[in-house]
């Protein structure tokens, strides 16, 4: 009923083939981003900005930046941790080497030094699948933690191996990293920052590069058989998966965490991220947003939800209970739309297409 | 089977050979820097403990394998199988009960665990890619964390079943000061063998096992023949339980039972990809390669990089075989070129 | 996107709920501390404990005293898992509770410690990091929100050195002495200290890193007990380590009684698991061990009245005692704060006050019926180390023995290292260190 296409003509190639070719899309997601935009920094307080909005936006990009590799291309990479570390170090060293570069500028080019890293350790997919690549990029992910760790270099020699984010301003006076970024500031510079990186990813996945690396995902033998380069498009998902994920880390490290130690890119974050991109959906743009909002949100609001319920319970419980029902609602998940948010979401879609009649 | 006996006779033939061919490359090694250090009796030392060590990566490598071959599902619940089935048997011990009995119990507990997954978890997946099942064993491994310290809580456990834990030295006038060997070490790699053998017997020679096979080959041809595919399963679930039962019982005498248990799985990793995923004989060969190449190499090549590498060595040496055999050493050959 | 727009009104709605409900609860004077716990997850042998301390100390004040001068205690606890994200969480969810927001926060994790020294700072917050943390943030110039009385990790080391010289005869030189320590921040803290020292006493020193968690420690030990053959192991080890490096030194034929542990490396949890291998292990602590201070009476009569929260087993344990003299320290800096600016429920900005003017002495330690469990501490605005000092202990197989007095740390070769690193994390932060004079 009120989302219907009906008398939306498209007269030219360009109209029909936008992101977003329906209009209610189109207002809809203006809205959201005024929302985003305005609202949320004015409502949200302190704790929203910094605990949810914050590391929802950091964890959206890492899980696009997978979701291009292994949703699009269909190359399972567990080596997520890895190259967000990667991302962190590289951008910490270009900060504080050379102090008048724009913060901006140094965390695309630590991107681009990720990028570098993971066509290296995407070589072995050239030779290696499914889950002998997972278990692969596994070497990839222990290798670049040790080495952010071991080598002190990495960290300008503190004795500790904790880097600290220097503070930045992104225009004169606006900080966004570092003791004086304000909440707010952090939010809207991520928000900006992520969402022009998703419209460039959403491009480049219907590009032909994108095409190319959905070919070889499906089967690709058949791919090679139409003249796509395996070398060429395998290589290429490792490059721009890797650069978005590098990006992803040095927000972490910059921006929401301030100082951030090797460590903290353990394995669990790279299953982290993959939970994100296999929750959200394989193969959506939106779904890793989903995926980041769902993993974000739910263990603070299981967390949260027996003291704001007024239950009385021990928090030991409480954290149990929370492993539990986290545990229980991703096998509920996958059983019931095993094809991740975005697919419950377009199905949604179409439901209202056609409300409130059944068909 | 013939071409793996076959395969595992070369083997054997060639790792002397390759052990001595790696003892003078560390020499030589030792000679070029001086800050490294390097005699025959410490070298087959170091070996024979990563041997050792090996065998208790197998253990929890084998739980993987059995999954994987008769179901294609890559279970990332190993690991909390192996801290559950541990934390169960502890609890039966401080209830009172002989280890053998509690073991029993836990053993059966793992039994009624492995029905429930294949009820509730496996069956209604039935058909869907292996990520998502792979994804669906996660949420297992989370709901079973949570599950075993709510039951039996979060505090380290001691688990002691009388295992010998005392250091032997042997060869003393062959070695300057003998060869160590960890007593307990030994024991335990006597149990893995014993599990191996075990196993091995029931899969060859029991219904069951020829059954398992089959499903493991084909499940359509298995199902059209008259294999009950859901009862396979849940024993194959069983059976896995209950390595990760003895492989708990090795580690958590070892280190406790607590939390970290579950993260053992990691340490199988490599060892899978080495071994293969569908190779019980590659579950132990890659263990042993695995356990004394990581030993080796953190012991004589970790002072030129300042240490802990054996995580990262782990995983790379499996990498530089995969290279060359990209479906693992005994794993299933798929004939395809891209 | 609508269901992420419901998921966020659903988790706002609930929040909502839940701050509307506590300050109902909390409206009388009070003082309100989180307590980031680790009940859960890989650590929580340690974690429990520590939190049944706290709740048990501010509980006597509640119920013995009627509150620090009537002022009662509040406080939540909130589950960490010794997970970093889930830390900052806590903290920023618990911040502002209670009528006057946090009055101290105690992270019991130096990850989490380094991610909430920005934050507290900006909140006026301070940050009791007792034993763990950023050792050079005893400097107060740089650091003026974080505490590390009563004693750094760099002082540990120094504590170390001076026990192992003064039992190996009153010199080290030409001694062996190995670190086995944890391959993350924490573990690389005494490094450059023992590295230092290992010049002025003339040791031969040599490093242990062993991968995160600690459950591989064959080849280190193998290196340790039959290459190396060191007169000296420290370790710094936490958690699942602990116990394994315990057994693997058994293992190899390590004597205990020259296996020193850092103060993480010393609580019932860590030598239980290895059984009777930990028989002899020594380590440090900077708390006093056992029950046989008279605080323990009033503890036994609160729990005897029904009052206690802790699990029983836990009192008198070391990381229990711990968590008492970190929550005696903030009461009394509390007490210097009330002095100052009246009996109220104070800020976190007062209560930093307090603890910058805090000045424990035996008098006051004896008074609290302290006895024994720890040493005096005087902070000043650039001191926020206070001299504490650490005594070592040993297992004898069933419990914890304290083998020493107090030893003091050699704090004049420690300073000027602390201002050294903290000036360069000024540099690197931008800060400019306040006046202290």
């Amino acid at each position: 009923m009120f989302y219907r296409e009906a008398g939306q003509f498209k007269t030219s190639y360009s109209a029909d083939q936008a992101i977003f070719p329906i209009r209610q899309d189109r207002l809809g997601l203006l809205l959201l981003g005024l929302v985003a935009v305005f609202a949320v920094p004015a409502l949200a307080n302190n704790y929203f900005l910094e605990t949810i909005f914050v590391p929802f936006l950091v964890f959206a990009m890492a899980a696009l930046g997978l979701n291009l590799l292994t949703g699009y291309c269909g190359q399972l990479s567990l080596g997520t941790g890895g190259f967000m570390a990667c991302g962190a170090f590289f951008s910490f060293k270009l900060a504080t080497a050379f102090p008048e570069l724009h913060i901006v500028v140094v965390f695309l080019l630590a991107g681009l030094g990720t990028a570098g890293v993971g066509v290296l350790f995407g070589l072995p997919s050239l030779r290696i699948k499914g889950f002998y690549l997972a278990v692969a990029t596994l070497a990839a992910q222990f290798f670049l933690v040790w080495m952010f760790n071991k080598f002190n270099w990495w960290t300008n020699y503190s004795p500790s191996g904790v880097i600290s984010a220097p503070p930045r301003e992104i225009i004169p006076g606006f900080f966004v990293t570092g003791n004086e970024a304000s909440p707010a500031a952090k939010y809207v510079f991520l928000l900006i920052f992520v969402a022009v990186l998703a419209l460039i990813a959403k491009n480049l996945v219907r590009s032909r590069t994108g095409r190319s690396w959905m070919a070889i995902r499906d089967m690709d033998i058949a791919a090679e058989i139409i003249g796509i380069r395996p070398l060429w498009a395998k290589l290429s998902a490792f490059a721009v998966s890797s650069f978005y994920i590098g990006i992803s880390g040095a927000l972490w490290a910059f921006v929401y965490t301030g100082s951030v130690e090797a460590l903290a890119f353990q394995i669990d974050r790279s299953f982290q991220v993959l939970f994100m991109v296999i929750i959200g959906g394989l193969g959506s743009i939106l779904g890793s947003f989903l995926g980041a909002a769902f993993i974000v949100l739910l263990p603070i609001l299981l967390n949260n939800a027996p003291a704001a319920l007024g239950i009385p319970l021990k928090v030991e419980l409480i954290s149990h209970l929370e492993f539990m029902i986290f545990g229980a609602l991703i096998i509920f998940f996958l059983i019931v739309e095993p094809h991740g948010l975005a697919r419950l979401w377009q199905i949604g879609k179409e439901k209202l297409r056609l409300w409130p009649f059944p068909y | 089977m013939n071409a793996t006996a076959t395969r595992f006779g070369i083997w054997m033939a060639l790792v002397p050979l390759l052990i001595a061919i790696l003892g003078l490359g560390l020499q030589g090694l030792a000679i070029i820097d001086t800050s490294l250090f390097f005699t025959w009796g410490y070298f087959l030392e170091v070996l024979i403990a990563g041997l050792l060590q090996g065998v208790l990566y197998s253990l929890v490598a084998l739980g993987f394998v059995l999954i994987f071959k008769a179901s294609g599902i890559f279970n990332f619940a190993q690991g909390s199988m192996v801290l559950f089935a541990a934390l169960t048997m502890v609890g039966f011990i401080e209830m009172g009960l002989h280890w053998t009995l509690a073991f029993i119990l836990a053993a059966g507990v793992m039994v009624v665990l492995a029905i429930v997954i294949e009820k509730v978890v496996l069956r209604p997946m039935v058909n869907q890619p292996h990520i998502i099942l792979f994804m669906a064993t996660i949420g297992i491994f989370y709901f079973l964390d949570g599950f075993g310290q709510t039951l039996w809580g979060s505090d380290v456990k001691v688990l002691d079943i009388g295992i010998p834990k005392d250091p032997m030295f042997v060869l003393p006038n062959v070695f300057e000061g003998g060869i160590l060997i960890n007593s307990f070490d030994l024991v335990a790699a006597l149990v893995g063998a014993v599990l191996v053998a075990v196993l091995a017997v029931f899969f060859q020679y029991t219904r069951v096992g020829r059954a398992l096979r089959a499903v493991a080959d084909d499940h359509q041809a298995a199902l059209s023949v008259g294999i009950p595919l859901k009862t396979i399963w849940a024993i194959v679930w069983s059976v896995a339980g209950i390595v990760a039962l003895v492989a708990g019982i090795m580690w958590g005498s070892k280190a406790g039972v607590q939390f970290s248990l579950a993260l053992i799985a990691l340490k199988a990793l490599p060892v899978l990809i080495l071994g293969g995923f569908t190779s019980i004989p590659g579950a132990i060969v890659g263990g042993l390669i695995i356990g004394a190449g990581e030993q080796v190499a953190e012991v004589f090549l970790g002072p030129l990089v300042g240490g802990a590498l054996q995580d990262w060595f782990a995983y790379m040496l499996a990498l530089g075989f995969l290279l060359f055999r990209p479906q693992g050493l005994f794993g299933e050959k798929i004939i395809e070129r891209i | 996107m609508k269901f992420k727009k419901f998921g966020l009104a659903a988790v706002g709605a609930a929040m909502l709920a839940g701050s509307l409900v506590l300050p109902g609860l909390a409206a009388a004077q009070e003082q309100f501390v989180p307590l980031l716990v680790y009940r859960t997850g890989p650590y929580a042998p340690n974690g429990i404990p520590i939190a049944d301390g706290f709740n048990d100390y501010m509980q006597l004040i509640n119920t013995r005293d009627g509150g620090i001068n009537g002022i009662k205690y509040a406080w939540e606890e909130c589950e960490t898992q010794y997970n970093n994200d889930r830390g900052v969480e806590c903290y920023e969810r618990l911040k502002g509770n209670g009528p006057t927001g946090a009055s101290v926060v105690n992270p019991y994790s130096t990850g989490i410690t380094y991610a909430l020294i920005d934050r507290a700072t900006n909140d006026k917050v301070p940050v009791l990091s007792m034993g763990y943390g950023r050792a050079d943030a005893s400097d107060g110039r740089v650091f003026p929100y974080v505490f590390t009385m009563p004693i750094t990790y760099w002082a540990g080391a120094d504590v170390m050195v001076q026990y192992a010289k003064k039992e190996s005869g009153g010199s080290l030189k030409g001694k062996k002495i190995a670190l086995v320590y944890h391959d993350s921040a924490y573990g690389k803290e005494p490094i450059a200290t023992l590295e230092r020292l290992a010049k002025e006493e003339g040791y031969q020193f040599s490093t242990y890193p062993v991968a995160h968690p600690g459950l591989e420690q064959k080849a280190t030990w193998l290196q340790i007990g039959r290459q190396l053959r060191p007169d000296w192991v420290f370790m710094w080890g936490w958690g699942v380590m602990n116990s394994t490096a315990i057994k693997e030194a058994a293992a190899v034929g390590f004597p205990m009684e020259k296996f020193i542990g850092i103060w993480w490396s010393g609580a019932e949890a860590d030598v239980t698991p290895a059984g009777a291998a930990a028989k002899g292990y020594k380590s440090l602590n900077i708390t006093g061990v056992g029950t046989s201070a008279p605080i323990f009476a009033d503890i036994e009569k609160m729990h005897a009245d029904g009052n206690g929260i802790a699990d029983k087993a836990n009192i008198g344990t070391v990381l229990y005692n711990r968590a008492l003299v970190n929550a005696f320290l903030y009461t009394e800096a509390i007490r210097v704060a009330q002095g100052e600016f009246g009996v109220k429920s104070l800020t976190g900005e007062q209560v930093q006050w307090g603890m910058e003017h805090l000045n424990v002495t035996q008098a006051a330690i004896d008074k609290a019926g302290m006895t024994g469990l720890l040493s005096p501490v005087k902070i000043t605005c650039a001191d926020h180390e206070g001299g504490g000092s650490a005594l070592v202990q040993q297992w004898d197989g069933a419990k914890w023995q304290a083998i020493t007095d107090f030893i003091s740390p050699n704090r004049d070769a420690l300073r000027p290292a602390y201002e050294e690193s903290a000036a360069q994390y000024a540099k690197e932060k931008g800060i400019t260190p306040r006046s202290c004079s």
